[in-house]
């Protein structure tokens, strides 16, 4: 029996989209906002994990590239990538991660630091990417917060795809911040 | 008529990430509370989907008797 496809079963074209408008204009980095901010509003008003059991563009994204290949990898995650010391120690680093680089930006809002054209993979390759800088009327701080943003949702895809070939196709959801959080909330709330 | 396997969930491994909800054919599998995967028992007929697909491996398809008699 075959399900019949919902609007949300295309979402995995999202993070294509995401990543194409970044790639020419960082500013569009702005744009993954929702994917942080929709999931907490989801799960804080009541709905649950919906938006990973439905709206996560990424979840889909891993689902579909190893069908698309017809390579699914069926290794099961090892038992420490799913446990709660890892999953909230890796909340906690991507929080730790994320709150640096809204340091960062303000270090450039307030002029004690220069705007940098370059995306950071795994917190620790720069990667120049000063072509898409190509809107320079907007406020330094706001570039830098987008260059900051896009290098954390690049680094996290990425970590994701090299589960995904690893393992299981959705295992990066095992561990994924936002997917702890809001589980998190559903927990308290329960 | 009723399958003779069912999915069932060890909540204490599922992050809930909706993995097995995509998966399976006959949509019997919610997260009602957003914490565990929850197996709707009318709607399931223990096919075995959600169980290859799940990334934490914690659904297992067991016999319908074996699970009657873990609830009893």
């Amino acid at each position: 029996m075959k399900k019949t496809k919902k609007w949300y079963d295309y979402l995995w074209i999202w993070p294509i989209v995401y990543f194409s408008l970044g790639y020419f204009n960082i500013l569009f980095a702005w744009l993954g906002m929702i994917d942080f901010i929709v999931p907490l509003i989801i799960a804080g008003c009541g709905g649950g994990k919906a938006f990973c059991n439905r709206y996560c563009g990424r979840g889909k994204l891993f689902a579909v590239i190893p069908k698309l290949f017809k390579k699914e990898n069926k290794k099961v995650a090892p038992g420490w990538m799913y446990s709660n010391i890892f999953r909230y120690g890796f909340l906690i680093f991507f929080l730790t991660m994320f709150g640096s680089m809204v340091y960062q930006t303000y270090l450039v809002f307030a002029g004690s630091a220069s705007l940098k054209t370059a995306v950071k993979l795994f917190w620790t390759f720069k990667v120049p990417w000063k072509r898409a800088y190509t809107v320079t009327s907007v406020p330094a701080w706001v570039t830098q917060f987008s260059y900051g943003f896009y290098s954390l949702m690049l680094t996290s895809t990425l970590i994701g795809l090299i589960v995904m070939a690893l393992y299981r196709p959705r295992t990066w959801c095992t561990f994924c911040p936002m997917g702890t959080m809001t589980q998190g909330i559903c927990k308290l709330k329960k | 008529m009723k399958s003779k396997n069912i999915a069932t969930v060890n909540k204490s491994v599922c992050v809930s990430c909706g993995a097995c909800l995509d998966a399976c054919p006959m949509s019997a599998i919610s997260t009602p509370d957003g914490c565990y995967a929850k197996v709707n028992e009318d709607l399931c007929v223990g096919c075995g989907k959600c169980s290859r697909i799940c990334p934490t491996g914690c659904i297992s398809i067991i016999k319908r008797e074996e699970q009657q008699n873990e609830e009893n």
